[in-house]
């Protein structure tokens, strides 16, 4: 399902040859892709395959030992997360990782650090510039509050809240950094249908509207065969199959990694 | 029922994100500081002034130092009265070496300087975490400690290491009557503390918040833990000096090192636990918490007829404090301006709870 009204454009980000390992564990091997502009684009593999160790390298937790990363058309090797965040890639987390002691408003609001340049003093003083900059920023927070459909939960501390909600506060967080390229890592874990078939709106209606590259991670393959415009397979570290939904549905190296072979 | 909002509507994000978005919370405010700036003078003894509302006053502002730095950035520390005596040793030495200097000035320039030192000690922080943290701040205070007590210049040499605070005037008005002292540290106090709300219900105030909650997601989104915990050591500092510098001018009068040794640092950091981790009115009720305790031992007993020894209201005391703590970490972390919350919470549907 290729959303009508967007055009997938030039190559946005683009990993060489990525090595990766922990000590004696190769995490990942020699491992390419692509990811083009406004595309949907799903990474998938069994447990331990290195899904999220290619997420972290990419906004930039892990530093890999070989390789290269070009987002944007600057080559970059090592990297760390707040230059990654401030060149635009944005990601949520596998397992949830708001702040919990904080509102949804104010998680959401900490999206919008980066973009707020008011200093200390006028922070304190909470007046002029630095108010007026506050007021502008919730309104967008605001935007996307609405977009997800969390009105209700404004001033709720999030951890109160249930799973599924602080999934979506997490989204919410990600988007406020109006980000080039976002990272999704397992979006729908533990989700019910209800819950998934709403999180799969808002990943198609963000790209749909916001023209936002997606990279996800994903275990329910119904949901990435439909979804996803193109897909990488991982396995074991290195990538076993590149290429769209039905490509990779026949593709035999998937079936072996996923139903196992006989020796 | 005279607590409700209903009726008051807000229609723009301003109106929201108030100090005190309800209207019944603004006027309770207003008649507060209207005690504090109007009746209070007016009415209190000299004693009540002075040994009850000026030492909480400056507890309270040394509170929100420490509570932004442990409440909302989540750095433990056990340095607050180390860099409570940097505060007053830089105004000890700025108002005896450059005394053409405004008081007020003084003053801020004595937090300046808590504020560098605090940013050393912070640099720590930036490996370790609580526990450790706590122990590296305390090695801070007995640094300072030693060194106000050893480096015989901060003292200007004075045989005893004891040192007075010169006599006192702003703009020619001379600080020299208790009520003249308690509205000076009253106006300090106040613009403070808002300045210290602002803060936190900022830009700033979320950044160490999302350090405190989770410095992984943190960082990820783009907040530089260096930046985000040495600002919150610069700040918190900057507002123990000031504090320090009050202490020592306006409260003490004369001082030596012992006024701001480690007792002083676990006083504050039972303020900051017993009124509330992250609140800035959680200093205010600790400080008021903490100021009370002892009075109220004293107090008591004698009214119902069977007053007890100084060395048992001491022994008590430190029961007491002992117990709330223990009480307060395990039943409500958030301390008493969490249950002031709760109270307004019930409070908005009372009589019709359901």
């Amino acid at each position: 399902m290729t959303a009508s009204g967007r055009k997938i454009g030039g190559t946005l980000l683009k990993v060489d040859n990525i090595s990766l390992s922990f000590g004696g564990v190769r995490a990942l091997n020699d491992v390419s892709f692509d990811i083009k502009a406004h595309e949907i684009r799903a990474i998938i593999g069994p447990n331990g395959a290195g899904k999220s160790s290619m997420l972290n390298v990419i906004n930039g937790f892990y530093h890999p030992q070989q390789g290269t990363i070009t987002f944007k058309d600057i080559a970059r090797t090592d990297i760390g997360p707040y230059d990654a965040a401030s060149r635009g890639i944005a990601r949520t987390f596998q397992n949830i990782a708001l702040f919990r002691g904080m509102s949804t408003l104010d998680n959401i609001m900490t999206g919008r650090l980066l973009k707020m340049k008011r200093n200390l003093f006028w922070q304190a003083l909470y007046f002029g510039p630095a108010r007026r900059e506050e007021m502008e920023h919730r309104a967008v927070v605001e935007r996307i509050i609405d977009f997800l459909e969390i009105q209700s939960i404004r001033k709720v501390p999030v951890g109160r809240l249930p799973y599924g909600l602080q999934k979506r506060v997490e989204l919410g967080r990600a988007l406020a950094m109006e980000p080039d390229l976002l990272l999704l890592d397992e979006p729908m874990a533990g989700m019910n249908v209800e819950e998934k078939e709403d999180m799969c709106r808002f990943i198609l209606d963000v790209n749909d509207e916001f023209g936002t590259t997606i990279a996800l991670i994903e275990h329910d393959m119904g949901v990435v065969m439909d979804i996803s415009d193109r897909v990488v397979v991982l396995d074991y570290g290195r990538k076993i199959a590149d290429g769209t939904p039905d490509e990779v549905r026949g593709n035999q190296a998937v079936i072996d990694a996923y139903l196992g072979v006989s020796h | 029922m005279l607590y409700r909002e209903a009726g008051q509507f807000k229609t723009t994000y301003g109106d929201d994100q108030a100090v005190f978005p309800i209207r019944q919370d603004r006027w309770g405010m207003a008649i507060i500081l209207a005690i504090a700036y109007v009746a209070l003078p007016w009415l209190a003894t000299d004693y009540f002034i002075t040994s009850i509302m000026i030492p909480f006053l400056i507890y309270a502002l040394a509170a929100i130092g420490l509570n932004l730095l442990t409440g909302y950035c989540g750095q433990v520390s056990l340095g607050t009265g180390g860099f409570m005596a940097v505060g007053a040793y830089a105004a000890y030495n700025l108002a005896i070496r450059v005394p053409e200097l405004n008081l007020i000035v003084i003053f801020i320039l004595a937090g300046g300087a808590a504020a560098m030192v605090g940013v050393v000690f912070g640099v720590p922080s930036l490996r370790i975490k609580g526990f450790y943290l706590a122990v590296a701040t305390l090695a801070a205070q007995f640094f300072l400690d030693w060194a106000f007590a050893r480096i015989k210049w901060f003292t200007n040499y004075t045989p005893s290491g004891s040192v007075a605070a010169p006599p006192l005037d702003i703009f020619g008005f001379a600080i020299n009557t208790p009520d003249r002292r308690y509205f000076l540290i009253l106006a300090i106090v106040t613009v403070m503390a808002l300045a210290a709300k602002n803060l936190v219900r900022g830009r700033v105030g979320r950044s160490w918040m999302a350090i405190r909650d989770m410095d992984i997601a943190a960082e990820i989104i783009g907040i530089r833990p260096l930046r985000a915990k040495l600002s919150a050591f610069a700040v918190s500092s900057f507002f123990a000096g000031v504090a320090g510098a009050l202490w020592a001018f306006l409260h003490l009068g004369a001082w030596e090192p012992l006024a701001f040794d480690i007792n002083r640092s676990f006083l504050l950091l039972f303020m900051v636990i017993i009124g509330g981790l992250g609140s800035i009115l959680g200093c205010f009720l600790g400080a008021a918490f903490i100021l009370m305790v002892p009075l109220a031992l004293n107090q008591i007993p004698t009214a119902l007829g069977m007053p007890l020894s100084t060395a048992m209201i001491s022994h008590l005391e430190f029961m007491i404090f002992g117990a709330m703590i223990v009480f307060f970490l395990i039943a409500e972390p958030h301390g008493l301006a969490r249950l002031w919350a709760l109270a307004k919470e019930k409070l908005r549907l009372w009589p019709f709870p359901h």
